[in-house]
């Protein structure tokens, strides 16, 4: 069952607070999104540790329930 | 307890400086983002190993429990896990993936 965006935001923030977070739909379809995440729990991280981050946060729907989320990451300026 | 699958992987990046675990080959990718990173790497010069997961069942999940992450295409340089899709287009687009290989001696076919 395909995610809708509000669910991705919601998982995100919940696990990231304060986190920034912009979804993009990219084909309508509930399982194509583009997801832009601004943290400061990114701040001296990796960006493979960053993006893991957010994985977790998704808890373990990535590659999965969804297939695919465009993912980039930031620490706010 | 070892993990034969893990064996497998591990002497695969470390037989090779540049692997990457992908859907498909490099000549037939079979998923977008696989595709993405073949041809980052082939814009870059870079002769890689191709591991097609499709045709290996065992080794699309092993993969992502040994890297602990959960998409593939994944990419090894010199055994070190650098990142899926989304993160070896950024570090391309911002000319980090360049520096990153020239800095672990991975040879580049010809500068752009």
């Amino acid at each position: 069952m395909p995610m809708n965006a509000a669910d991705i935001e919601h998982l995100i923030k919940a696990a990231l607070p304060g986190a920034e977070v912009t979804i993009t739909d990219l084909a309508g379809d509930g399982d194509h999104y583009a997801a832009h995440v601004t943290s400061t729990a990114f701040a001296g991280k990796t960006r493979v540790a960053q993006h893991k981050l957010v994985f977790d946060a998704l808890g373990g729907r990535m590659g999965g329930e969804l297939h695919a989320l465009a993912l980039t990451t930031a620490v706010p300026k | 307890m070892s993990n034969p699958v893990f064996e497998r992987i591990q002497s695969t990046i470390d037989a090779n400086d540049v692997v990457v675990f992908m859907k498909g080959t490099q000549s037939f990718p079979q998923c977008g983002f696989s595709a993405t990173v073949a041809k980052i790497l082939g814009h870059l010069g870079v002769d890689f190993q191709d591991v097609n997961v499709l045709a290996d069942p065992e080794i699309r999940n092993g993969i992502k429990e040994f890297t602990n992450w959960p998409t593939i295409p994944q990419l090894y340089v010199k055994g070190e896990f650098v990142g899926g899709c989304d993160i070896i287009r950024e570090m391309f687009e911002t000319g980090e993936l360049r520096a990153f290989l020239e800095e672990k001696g991975v040879k580049l076919e010809q500068a752009a």
